[in-house]
């Protein structure tokens, strides 16, 4: 189970929270105006990296806000929380990211060629099987 | 003259009326709380019609300030109780706020703290709801409710964490429920009026380990 650091809380199980997908898709300004193609493509299609995610979460059981997350779905770790409608922070601010994920997550995190590098950095060594007895 | 002598008699007369037809949301569990509990170790039951209001008010405005005011402050940050006698306010978010009071301080029985909150309110933005139906109260207490309430709650209740005169909104036994550490060995949990049954017998089950009668 994670382990979610809420901002208002503090550190909650994971039960006490619902996920909210993917963050930082906009409405579209004009939704009217979209072709179908581009309303499914909003309504429906959504990125699904192997590595940083930025995701959203709710504390349901807690204080009720929502909040963002950036997390490894590789390793399950969670890089940064960061408040709802602010931009997603590149991860050079996680302290425990070294070079080869700081460089990736800068990126979109979805090309192909990058994706297969996570398992093999040191961070997610040192941290995978913890988050994954956790 | 007869009129104006009746009516302070027909009020109260309504209050109790009020009072005895209501029926907790716990009431068929009251001879199965006596009889698993153990004075001395761990001891439950239920308070039943406390006055609960729902706060919703932007910290630090004007109209926070007012509400403050009436209940005698308002909690700062996650796990904080202010208030004042016995009126306390529990902190459930950043804006949002659930204030306990007791059972004779709700309209229906002459009392006027809901009206205060709401006259405090005005017409700003936020929010004074009665939510005294909306759950009921556990008092869960003695040296052996610490053990029973962490089969099924993920916090730290260990005293150095969990101090007396905070409360959370959190899961016990997996349903959302706030729990209150009102004193060094008593907890006062809330859930909601229909998860009532289910917590009452989940606590009872929890308890049977320490209030039975020791095997040799």
């Amino acid at each position: 189970m994670l382990l979610i650091p809420c901002p208002n809380c503090g550190p909650r199980d994971e039960t006490e929270f619902h996920y909210g997908g993917q963050a930082h898709v906009p409405y579209p300004e004009n939704p009217s105006e979209l072709t179908d193609t581009e309303w499914s493509r909003y309504l429906f299609y959504r990125e699904n990296p192997k590595g940083i995610f930025a995701e959203r979460w709710v504390h349901s059981t807690g204080c009720r806000q929502w909040f963002n997350m950036l997390r490894d779905t590789v390793s399950y770790d969670i890089k940064a929380i960061y408040p709802m409608g602010t931009p997603r922070p590149d991860s050079a601010g996680a302290p425990a990211a070294e070079s080869g994920t700081a460089s990736l997550a800068a990126d979109s995190t979805t090309t192909g060629t990058d994706a297969p590098n996570i398992p093999g950095t040191s961070i997610s060594h040192a941290t995978a099987p913890e988050g994954a007895t956790k | 003259m007869a009129e104006t002598a009746a009516s302070p008699t027909s009020a109260k007369t309504n209050a109790e009326k009020n009072l005895a037809a209501r029926v907790s949301p716990a009431r068929q569990l009251a001879e199965e709380f006596a009889a698993g509990s153990l004075a001395g170790t761990v001891e439950i039951s239920e308070v039943p019609f406390l006055t609960m209001v729902g706060l919703r008010t932007l910290a630090g405005s004007a109209a926070a300030e007012r509400l403050a005011g009436v209940t005698g402050g308002l909690p700062a940050g996650s796990g904080a109780v202010a208030g004042s006698g016995d009126v306390s306010v529990l902190w459930l978010g950043p804006a949002e706020f659930l204030v306990v009071a007791p059972t004779e301080a709700h309209e229906s029985l002459g009392g006027d703290l809901i009206p205060a909150l709401r006259d405090a309110l005005g017409s700003d933005a936020g929010q004074v709801v009665d939510l005294s139906a909306n759950r009921t109260t556990f008092e869960l207490t003695g040296p052996r409710a610490r053990a029973v309430l962490e089969k099924g709650c993920s916090l730290d209740l260990h005293p150095r964490v969990f101090k007396a005169g905070t409360a959370f909104s959190t899961e016990i036994a997996n349903i959302p429920a706030i729990l209150w550490k009102t004193g060094d060995e008593s907890f006062r949990i809330f859930p909601r009026a229909s998860f009532a049954e289910f917590l009452g017998r989940w606590l009872l089950d929890a308890m049977r380990e320490y209030a039975s009668p020791e095997v040799p």
